[in-house]
């Protein structure tokens, strides 16, 4: 009889690199939904074909460049795939999804050595790539409900978030909050639905796939240094009205715009983000600040991809000095 | 809420499938074999030569230094051999061999199974009889008994814990034993009390035994001095440091002594057999094993002679499952998987685990995709994906400043890996290559 040596420990936890990967998919399912029902049939062909190009680009580069066993039942290029479509307007040409696809597999992930090596969020990478190439298509973005069953014809308009840039605050008192909870507002056509990416959030806690300290300090920041600014800019603090108005503003600054899928689901990506708890809450805060920092002074209505990509290549940096408690030291 | 240690930690499926089973007393065995270096420290020297008859409890090989421990016969009959042999693992090592002719004791060993609550012997006398019967921690450490009631002197105890824990799945020796024996337990402890001169005595068990807690509890009160504090199930809570912190909330210092907490821990085994040491002159010859695992057709928790053979101990457990492929010495996180099964069992062995094909291989190792799961858990407050790569690429000086010679070894880093990877292999290669340069800079 043969008999197995190994060392300890000879019993493993349940968990696998795919499971964590189709648990986040099946997070964003929620807000996906939310994205079909207010942009209809372009949101199913822009994230579908986002997937499909993210998985078989990376099987082509793993098979036919670096000539290794592909690895795309892992899940991670399906994931990145889904962020990427979520993050793109839902009248997106397939033909720009994909190169934004070659952005994200290609170079984010790929040539800095695949899975679990890249420094940047690879979905980030592919949007901010064909934000910056393509900036007409990438800030045109479908008006929700309208048309359902039109794609690339969709009828546009601005964001929220490039309105109050351009046009000021005045009209903040107009803003429906219920639309923003339920994702009746224009943008990318993942990040819409707050409600249904805050289920998508609690799902992951429940499920322990990620911690509380990323999101929760990212929103946090935003949250309080959005109605500081608010609140700074008012005239007297007497006034009652200062503070409704500085919370609805923060409120406003939380529900719209990329912020709640950012923070949620892109800036927990594993590999790009710091090992530790306390190297997550300092991440997450420079994450809100530099959201704000943008969203305010930038030149882009909208600063959360720059920002959690600013963070990402900070995060070498924490992981070397952010120690965890070790045991028994002061 | 309650108590448990304040960082990392896992909770594995438990798998107590004998939790239910009373001790069952295995026959004696033909043959025993007796491995001199069974402890931790000097190998013991044999006093005995081949031809020699001996009985039941007559010493066989005498300390080899403070640090080492006496080995009696665990059975009566014939030396017939002395010899190296090979031990579980395959390491050849020195072994005496007593082939098995009736069951004649000592005259010496009381072998009365009355309860003696009276502790006679003075302080000084409980630590050489301790000694002489060659006790050692029984939780799998093996340190001899005797010297760690006898720490440095700037430090004085002030508690003993009692590690009744038992946080390794699947072990269930020290509950078998506690549900049988809570008296001599408790007078175990009361003579530890003694002998370090401490007047507060904790019993530390985790939550899934209940009953034994209750038991424990109830029987307790004609004690003064031991308190039994249940704790939240947690792996590893049976480590020292762990157990310290979360019973008293102190964490021993980095390098420092557990004794300089002023906490002094004993597994709960080690305290029964102090019980029989010290109030039925007995020494050790037996201990409780848990055999269970996949397909085990009797698990239980025997009562062995030490130096049985391990094979013949998993035939009386109903024999080899017919799909077996590892067997493990002690719990799944952090036992030894056994090569040779003429090997004797040894005075450290809390359990023989059987896993089937399925269980016994492990999964395909995928790249790190820096999850944090092996800081987070970590009960050192480590980072063991840091370490391993460190290892990985020989950068042992850095390792060291990482502190990687404070890792327990408990393997919750690895069990919690979701890309499977051998974290523990790295850093233990990693630690002993730093131990040797902490060493030879002693030397220059």
């Amino acid at each position: 009889m043969e008999l197995t040596v190994s060392p300890a420990p000879h019993i493993h936890g349940k968990r696998t690199v795919s499971q964590c990967m189709y648990n986040v998919v099946l997070a964003l399912l929620p807000a996906f939904a939310v994205s079909l029902y207010f942009f209809g049939i372009g949101a199913l062909i822009v994230t579908l074909s986002s997937i499909l190009s993210c998985v078989i680009i990376e099987y082509l580069i793993q098979k036919y460049l670096l000539k290794e066993k592909p690895t795309i039942g892992d899940g991670s290029a399906i994931l990145t795939g889904f962020l990427l479509g979520l993050n793109l307007p839902s009248n997106l040409p397939i033909w720009i999804v994909v190169v934004g696809a070659i952005a994200a597999i290609g170079i984010a992930k790929m040539s800095f050595g695949g899975l679990g090596n890249n420094l940047f969020n690879p979905a980030l990478v592919g949007r901010v790539f064909l934000l910056i190439s393509f900036p007409t298509y990438m800030t045109q973005w479908p008006l929700p409900g309208t048309s359902r069953w039109n794609y690339t014809d969709a009828e546009t308009g601005a964001t929220l978030l490039s309105k109050l840039k351009e046009e000021g605050y005045q009209w903040i008192d107009q803003v429906s909050m219920t639309d923003l909870w339920i994702g009746n507002q224009g943008g990318s056509l993942g990040e819409v639905g707050a409600i249904a990416l805050l289920l998508g959030f609690a799902f992951l806690l429940y499920r322990r796939i990620i911690s509380w300290h990323i999101p929760v300090s990212v929103l946090a920041t935003v949250f309080l240094f959005s109605f500081a600014l608010n609140l700074g800019g008012g005239e007297s603090l007497q006034d009652s009205h200062i503070w409704q108005s500085a919370f609805d503003f923060a409120l406003i600054q939380l529900l719209s715009g990329g912020l709640l899928l950012g923070a949620i689901y892109m800036a927990t990506d594993y590999v790009t983000s710091p090992m530790t708890s306390k190297g997550m809450v300092i991440y997450g805060i420079g994450i809100g600040i530099l959201t704000v920092v943008i969203r305010q002074w930038g030149g882009y209505p909208e600063g959360v991809s720059f920002a959690i990509l600013i963070m990402n290549a900070f995060t070498p940096l924490i992981n070397n000095y952010i120690k965890p408690k070790r045991f028994g030291r002061k | 809420m309650l108590k448990t240690f304040r960082i990392g930690g896992i909770h594995p499926e438990e798998n107590k499938l004998t939790a239910q089973c009373p001790v069952t007393e295995a026959a004696i065995p033909r043959q025993v074999a007796l491995t001199l270096n069974q402890h931790i420290g000097a190998p013991a020297n044999c006093i005995v030569k081949k031809g020699d008859t001996v009985k039941v409890g007559t010493l066989v090989a005498e300390a080899g230094g403070f640090v080492s421990a006496n080995i009696h016969s665990p059975v009566s009959g014939i030396v017939s051999k002395i010899d190296k042999t090979a031990n579980a693992f395959g390491i050849y090592t020195q072994t005496i061999v007593i082939d098995t002719d009736g069951d004649e004791w000592e005259e010496s060993i009381d072998r009365s199974t009355e309860l003696n609550d009276k502790i006679a012997l003075s302080t000084d006398e409980i630590i050489q009889r301790i000694a002489q019967c060659g006790i050692v921690g029984l939780g799998g450490a093996t340190f001899p008994t005797h010297v760690k009631l006898t720490p440095p002197k700037e430090f004085t105890p002030t508690v003993l814990i009692i590690n009744a824990t038992e946080c390794e799945p699947y072990l269930t020796d020290d509950h078998a034993l506690m549900l049988e024996s809570p008296e001599q337990i408790l007078i175990g402890c009361r003579i530890l009390m003694k002998a370090i001169g401490v007047e507060q005595a904790y019993i530390g068990i985790e939550n899934n035994k209940k009953d034994a807690i209750a038991l424990l509890a109830e029987k307790a009160s004609k004690y003064p001095g031991i308190e039994i504090v249940a704790l939240r199930t947690r792996y590893p809570q049976g480590g020292e440091k762990q157990l310290i912190d979360a019973i008293l909330h102190k964490q021993v210092a980095n390098g420092a002594l557990p004794v300089s907490t002023g906490a002094i821990v004993q597994n709960v085994g080690t305290a029964f057999a102090v019980y029989e040491a010290v109030q039925k002159n007995k020494p050790l010859i037996d201990r409780i094993v848990t055999v269970t695992g996949d397909g085990v057709t009797r698990p239980g928790n025997y009562r062995v002679r030490l130096g049985m053979p391990i094979g013949e101990l998993i035939e009386i457990a109903g024999g080899l499952p017919a799909e077996v492929s590892k067997i493990i010495l002690g719990g799944p996180m952090m036992g030894k998987a056994v090569s040779n099964l003429e090997a004797p069992i040894p005075k450290g062995c809390s359990g023989i685990l059987m896993l089937n094909e399925r269980h016994a291989h492990r999964g395909p190792i995928s790249p790190c995709i820096r999850c944090g799961q092996c800081v987070s858990v970590c009960p050192m407050g480590l980072e063991p994906y840091l370490l391993a790569k460190l290892s990985e690429n020989h950068l042992f000086e850095k390792a060291e400043k990482e502190s990687i010679t404070a890792c327990l070894e408990c393997g919750c880093c690895a069990y919690s890996c979701p890309s499977n990877r051998p974290i523990l292999d790295y850093i233990r290669i990693g630690k002993s290559a730093v131990n040797q340069i902490i060493r030879s800079r002693k030397q220059s």
